[in-house]
């Protein structure tokens, strides 16, 4: 396979929308076309990650609208839905076009426009990716999937409320140094967990979860360039090869796995990315988890490999995972403080990890990072991609 | 012919002796401390202009209650309200939220309206709370009817406390069916929902005596929390 190059990334701000949703796509792409600084090279491949506006915005076949609406005519045009997990898995099918010589420059982009409902259809609509017999039908919402996990996990493995605390605290913190964050908003470990106005502050939603705990809905888009190793030494960009991608499946209804703590999904696609890209865990300089909720960035860093099972809440406990720390996790915010437009996530882990790598996210730059590490979770962790980043010096 | 000052008489509704609210802290999400207090008559014109922008905000129905609100601050600026009281929530000095609502008579309430200046830190939830907590253990009242103009305050009022329904009566904003909290229904709430410290200390309050406001830009952006379209 020939090797895959990022060459260009770019995103809108999270939070809600001011235009429709082709023109939020539209507005993520050409910055990352813009990064890219192609020149005269086309754009082979159009490929669009959504996973809703054919319910939320009655709009489909976004892939060929965002063509036509950025003059990219004759590029071909692909729609990827596969719940959460549409970025990643959009970037992979774009990879694949590439590594397999069918195109040298390819545009992703992920886009959701989440907020033209109210929270409750919202919420519906992001349930109706659970398992339609045994769960939506029952009301599981994906809030009450991550509370049930969350109950199960903190008792096996010691994890209390204040852990679940310091990861929001952190990933707000990170935001206020993201201007693409949907939030702004510094919180206090006082605010949401000991003061006793706590108990309005930070209400229950699905027990152990409260609001603190759980990502905001959101509109937003992010694009990245992807590109041939030819296009990419032609226009001198700086190297972020895709070293590795892995993705896997777990049981659709969370109650028939064997055991609903083990990720094995996230366990299985990180382990196929690491693989590909040649190294281990304990090499990635960067990481963005997919926080949707506190608990999946512990029991997501733990299934990856970078801590030993139930020990991720010890690290974040010591702070290891913040800026500043070993292994800084979701530098951006993540989707508790970034925003998690559900079809733009995936995409916009990588655009943050490129950044990263190129050296060019001021505020919250992780000193030196070389290589970089996404999950992204579809589902409740039934469809999960991985990618391995890694920059390449010249 | 009656002189000037006799028709004012007249077209001012009588008042009813009203307890003050006394003053509280409450520590937010963010750590900040929000001081709730009571504003007079005399601190109207500067409410009036922080509501102002809002006007033509029609994002969660910021336009409808901010312009009822300014009506209800306009009368009761002019004295042409009965029995009205208005309170704010300040951070630093500026102003977070503010309630209003007024005393039908020694036993009823009528709520009137809730406005988050400062989003995404239940300053609107403790401010409302603030506000039930004024009519039904500072002014005794037994009933406070309630209606919401949008679906997150119907959330926030009949749901979370949760509010009954006493539909047989129109509200005074717009004739909707009323809801209604009762001492019931507040005392089963509050452990959940009314917080704050009394008293407040003196620095506290000298840091809470003059509202100041967020730019007017800054509580358009706030409130509305667009942002999202732009590279």
């Amino acid at each position: 396979m020939r090797p895959v190059y990022v060459i260009g990334a770019g995103m809108t701000r999270f939070g809600r929308s001011e235009v429709p949703l082709v023109d939020l796509a539209g507005a993520a792409a050409l910055a990352a076309l813009h990064h890219a600084n192609l020149g005269k090279i086309p754009v082979d491949t159009v490929i669009v990650a959504n996973m809703g506006a054919g319910r939320v915005n009655r709009q489909v076949a976004v892939a060929s609208a965002l063509v036509d609406r950025l003059s990219l005519w004759p590029a071909a045009a692909d729609s990827v839905e596969n719940g959460p997990a549409s970025g990643a898995s959009a970037v992979k099918v774009g990879y694949q076009a590439i590594a397999s010589g069918m195109a040298d420059v390819v545009l992703v982009t992920g886009v959701e426009m989440m907020r033209a409902v109210d929270g409750l259809e919202a919420t519906d609509f992001v349930a109706s990716m659970s398992q339609p017999e045994v769960e939506y039908i029952y009301g599981v919402t994906l809030p009450s999937l991550a509370g049930l996990f969350a109950r199960l996990f903190m008792e096996r493995y010691g994890v209390e409320r204040r852990h679940l605390a310091l990861v929001a605290i952190k990933n707000h913190d990170n935001a206020m140094k993201n201007p693409y964050a949907h939030i702004h908003q510094p919180i206090t470990m006082e605010g949401i967990l000991t003061a006793p106005e706590a108990v309005v502050n930070n209400p229950p939603v699905a027990e152990p979860l409260h609001m603190f705990d759980c990502c905001p809905v959101s509109d937003g888009s992010a694009a990245v360039v992807l590109a041939s190793e030819e296009v990419a030494a032609k226009l001198g960009a700086p190297r972020v090869l895709v070293a590795g991608i892995g993705q896997a499946t777990d049981t659709h209804a969370v109650h028939e796995r064997p055991d609903p703590t083990d990720l094995k999904a996230v366990r299985l696609a990180s382990a196929a990315a690491f693989d590909r890209a040649g190294q281990k865990p304990s090499e990635i300089d960067v990481a963005e988890l997919h926080d949707a909720f506190t608990i999946l960035e512990i029991a997501e860093s733990e299934a990856a490999g970078f801590f030993k099972v139930g020990q991720a809440h010890r690290a974040v406990e010591r702070g290891e995972t913040k800026l500043t720390g070993k292994l800084p996790i979701n530098p951006s915010g993540g989707l508790k403080a970034k925003g998690h437009p559900v079809g733009a996530t995936g995409v916009a882990q990588l655009v943050e990890l490129t950044w990263q790598l190129r050296g060019e996210a001021s505020g919250r730059q992780v000193a030196k990072a070389k290589t970089a590490f996404a999950c992204n979770f579809g589902g409740f962790g039934n469809n999960v991609v991985a990618t391995v980043l890694r920059k390449e010096e010249r | 012919m009656a002189s000037v000052t006799d028709l004012e008489a007249l077209l001012r509704p009588p008042a009813m002796e009203m307890p003050p609210y006394p003053p509280k802290a409450i520590t937010l999400a963010s750590g900040e401390e929000m001081i709730v207090r009571q504003a007079g008559r005399e601190e109207m014109p500067v409410l009036l202009s922080a509501i102002y922008p809002l006007l033509l905000v029609e994002r969660d129905y910021y336009d409808i209650v901010a312009a009822r609100l300014y009506a209800e601050l306009l009368a009761y600026k002019r004295y042409r309200v009965k029995d009205e009281y208005v309170l704010v929530g300040l951070i630093d000095g500026i102003l977070a939220g503010l309630v209003n609502g007024r005393l039908v008579d020694g036993k009823l309430g009528m709520s009137y309206h809730t406005l988050t200046i400062r989003r995404g830190l239940r300053v609107g939830s403790h401010l409302f709370a603030a506000k039930m907590e004024y009519h039904i253990e500072h002014c005794g009242q037994d009933e406070v009817l309630i209606v919401a103009e949008s679906p997150i305050g119907f959330r926030r009022w009949m749901i979370e406390y949760p509010l009954d329904k006493k539909h047989e009566v129109q509200h005074e904003l717009g004739g909707v069916p009323s809801w209604v909290l009762t001492r019931k229904t507040y005392f089963d709430a509050k452990p959940r929902l009314v917080v704050g410290r009394r008293p407040v200390s003196a620095a506290q309050l000298a840091s809470a005596e003059t509202i100041q406001l967020p730019g007017e830009e800054t509580v358009r952006l706030q409130v509305t929390g667009e942002k999202g379209g732009k590279a």
